[in-house]
């Protein structure tokens, strides 16, 4: 855990509490993200592996879900061994991936036709065993699906990934419903910065960090994907000392 | 027979002996337009048509090439059977998610016989009787009875569609029956008085009321157990559990011939003389007990016992030899995970050709540039040139947009898509792509100007522009969006 450690008493709690928590997979591995301000706030210093997490687009990127996609595209690209990539119809365009670091080699697509076959792919990836990541393009997910879902990932220690998307923008507000998942994440696009010359920067992301089971919510503003599927900090913000910006943050905490 | 073969306007018809007569067994398209007609005699036919060709029939050479026919047509399902003189039987319950469904899987099989030279008609339907007659009546050249409606459709067919004798049909047509309906209403005893009782039963197999077993056609060299029940089953666990042991005695039998199995078949005779089936493959042949119970048992619950199973039947319709090949040692490196397993069981599950990778393909057209392959294809390293960039949501087909741009080679200063209008606050471009004027004709000067533009907000959109800004002969030069960004 990030948080200094008050007593060894309070230690001594919080290991039986994770003891009944996690069972087998107790000490969870987990995938940095690079990113010293990201890997700080969440648990364990990255993204725990062996369990599912959700990611959506905001404003319009939650129909079209382009920027989630290249977001778990990214966290896929730097996790080891095959991706599985369930969709119900296919509009993914695989360059793109491939410009994230998700090489096309390692990508095996499942195009299912409905949500409720997606679930079952989804599900049946996780429990497999030899994915590295598998991620699910889901409208709906219910706390009953997630929990298995996020029970699937734990006995195999793949990272399942749920882009949320959705056909309406009135849909969206089912992102607010409580599921299993251990960390939330939405992605929205931001203006990217001038440049001196005619022409667009490196794309640039709000990446809100909704909810993480055992820490706090948080916000970044970073820049997309480089091709190994690595976030950099906004270079503006990343002159600044981390501990000025995430002061709020822990005063809260 | 090569360069003698008579063309195609030429009147054929096969002669063959009945009793003592020799009679005119079958007629071609040429034949049938002069009047000719199965059934009369073959003197008489001769002076019908003077350029008549005629040949003898080999019933037993046609019967044979049926079966062959029936063999192939495994491909498509478990359940299949030939149906003499002219006709194959196949039972699709279960199999069409496989080939892309009803319709998709038909049109296949009627081209890969008319690539093979053989003009064929299918028709899938709720019965036998009624796919029968739909095949015969209906389709041109294929042709798929709504679930539930095909008594309906039937109803409306001549009663010749009925696989009766020519005595019965003529019988009927004096009495002035025409269509199937009419005789359906009528009067049952009186009917089955006059024709027999073949008349109802043929009827009542058109029309879905009574079933019609046949006997399934298999390969002489097929790998196959099976086991009788004294007792008839039906549990789902039960069912199970018997598939497992039969797995395993399959698997010895493999074993012994040295074979891993590509596509398995598990046929259940029902009590009431009917068949069910499960058909699963496998990406690479499999010997594995668990691997194999487990695409199995995933399937059981599309199997309808009815009042119970008497006989199991297991036969891997494909078997490939095993192929030996190199372990990587883990002190050398991390082996990769097998993941063939994961995929038998999912493209069981969704279809086959629903799962696949992606592969680059030499085309500056975006949605040239990708292929599909199958998902165990080995992986050559290959992407695509990464110096443009490409949105991760392509549209499949690009949607117009309304634009106000300086031409020639500026981006749009807004545009408005689906309804929603958006300043273009940056832009890059424009990345120009040609048609490629080996694929079509109309690409031979066409080109597309793309443009990756910023709104106000942030977000990132692909459109491009058709035609080159100047000359009109390279594009409409409307405006389309193509793809959506991060």
């Amino acid at each position: 855990m990030g948080q200094p450690v008050a007593s060894p008493a309070i230690a001594a709690l919080r290991e039986r509490i994770a003891c009944l928590e996690g069972g087998p997979a107790r000490d969870r591995a987990t995938l940095p993200f690079g990113v010293p301000a990201i890997d700080k706030v969440l648990p364990g210093g990255g993204l725990a592996l062996g369990a599912l997490h959700e990611v959506a687009g905001g404003r319009n990127g939650a129909i079209d879900g382009a920027a989630a996609a290249l977001f778990a595209a990214g966290i896929a690209a730097r996790a080891k061994g095959k991706v599985l990539w369930c969709v119900t119809r296919q509009d993914l365009f695989a360059p793109a991936l491939a410009q994230a670091g998700l090489l096309p080699g390692r990508v095996v697509y499942v195009e299912a036709g409905d949500e409720a076959a997606v679930l079952a792919c989804f599900e049946e990836g996780l429990r497999h065993g030899g994915l590295g990541a598998v991620v699910a393009e889901l409208a709906r997910l219910s706390m009953t699906a997630s929990r298995r879902l996020q029970l699937a990932a734990e006995t195999t220690g793949a990272i399942g990934i749920a882009i949320r998307r959705w056909r309406r923008q009135t849909e969206a507000t089912d992102f607010g419903q409580p599921t299993a998942a251990v960390t939330r994440w939405r992605v929205s696009a931001l203006p990217s910065r001038p440049l001196p010359v005619p022409g667009i920067g490196r794309a640039r992301w709000q990446v809100e960090l909704i909810r993480v089971r055992a820490g706090e919510s948080a916000n970044f503003e970073v820049e997309a994907c480089d091709a190994k599927g690595r976030l950099a900090l906004f270079s503006g913000l990343a002159d600044r000392s981390p501990k000025a910006r995430n002061g709020p943050v822990r005063a809260i905490g | 027979m090569g360069q003698s073969a008579p063309s195609a306007e030429t009147p054929i018809v096969m002669l063959g002996r009945q009793g003592n007569r020799r009679l005119v067994l079958a007629a071609d398209a040429a034949a049938r337009a002069a009047g000719l007609r199965v059934g009369i005699p073959a003197s008489k036919a001769q002076v019908l048509v003077p350029n008549l060709q005629s040949f003898d029939l080999d019933a037993a050479g046609d019967a044979d090439a049926l079966e062959r026919m029936a063999l192939w047509s495994l491909r498509y399902a478990p359940i299949v059977a030939a149906d003499p003189p002219d006709g194959l039987i196949i039972d699709t319950t279960g199999a069409d998610h496989l080939h892309g469904g009803e319709g998709t899987m038909l049109e296949g099989l009627v081209s890969r016989m008319v690539a093979s030279g053989i003009e064929a008609r299918a028709a899938v339907a709720d019965s036998w009787g009624a796919a029968h007659a739909c095949a015969r009546f209906l389709a041109r050249p294929t042709f798929v009875a709504p679930v539930g409606q095909a008594a309906a459709i039937v109803r409306e067919l001549p009663i010749s569609a009925l696989r009766l004798p020519h005595d019965i049909v003529d019988g009927l047509h004096t009495l002035g029956f025409e269509r199937i309906g009419e005789v359906e209403a009528a009067p049952r005893a009186s009917l089955t008085l006059r024709f027999g009782p073949e008349l109802g039963r043929r009827l009542d197999q058109a029309l879905g009321g009574r079933s019609e077993p046949f006997e399934p056609i298999r390969s002489p060299e097929l790998v196959a157990v099976r086991r009788a029940f004294g007792e008839p089953i039906s549990a789902a666990e039960t069912i199970a559990r018997y598939a497992g042991k039969l797995v395993v005695m399959l698997c010895e039998e493999l074993e012994a011939k040295g074979l891993g199995a590509r596509r398995l078949d598990l046929l259940f005779h029902r009590v009431d003389n009917r068949l069910e089936a499960i058909r699963v493959g496998t990406a690479v042949p499999v010997r594995d007990v668990k691997r194999l119970t487990r695409l199995l048992t995933d399937r059981i619950e599309t199997v309808d016992p009815g009042f119970g199973i008497e006989l199991m039947t297991l036969a891997a319709t494909l078997a490939e030899p095993f192929g030996s090949r190199q372990i990587i040692s883990s002190l050398v490196e991390e082996p990769e995970p097998d993941i063939t397993d994961l995929i038998d069981v999912l493209a069981n599950r969704i279809g086959e050709q629903r799962l696949y990778r992606f592969a680059p393909v030499e085309s500056d057209v975006p949605e040239r540039s990708v292929r599909r392959i199958a998902p165990n294809a080995p992986d050559d390293g290959t992407s695509w040139p990464g110096d443009w960039p490409r949105p991760p949501r392509l549209l499949t087909h690009p949607e117009p947009i309304e634009t106000m741009a300086l031409l020639p080679d500026h981006p749009p200063v807004w545009f408005s898509w689906r309804g929603i209008r958006h300043r273009v606050a940056r832009a890059d471009g424009p990345e120009r792509v040609f048609g490629e004027w080996w694929q079509r004709d109309a690409e031979l000067i066409a080109v597309r100007d793309y443009f990756q533009v910023e709104d106000e907000s942030g977000e990132r959109f692909w459109i491009y522009r058709a035609g080159d800004g100047e000359d009109p002969q390279t594009g409409s030069h409307k405006w389309f969006l193509h793809g959506v960004f991060a």
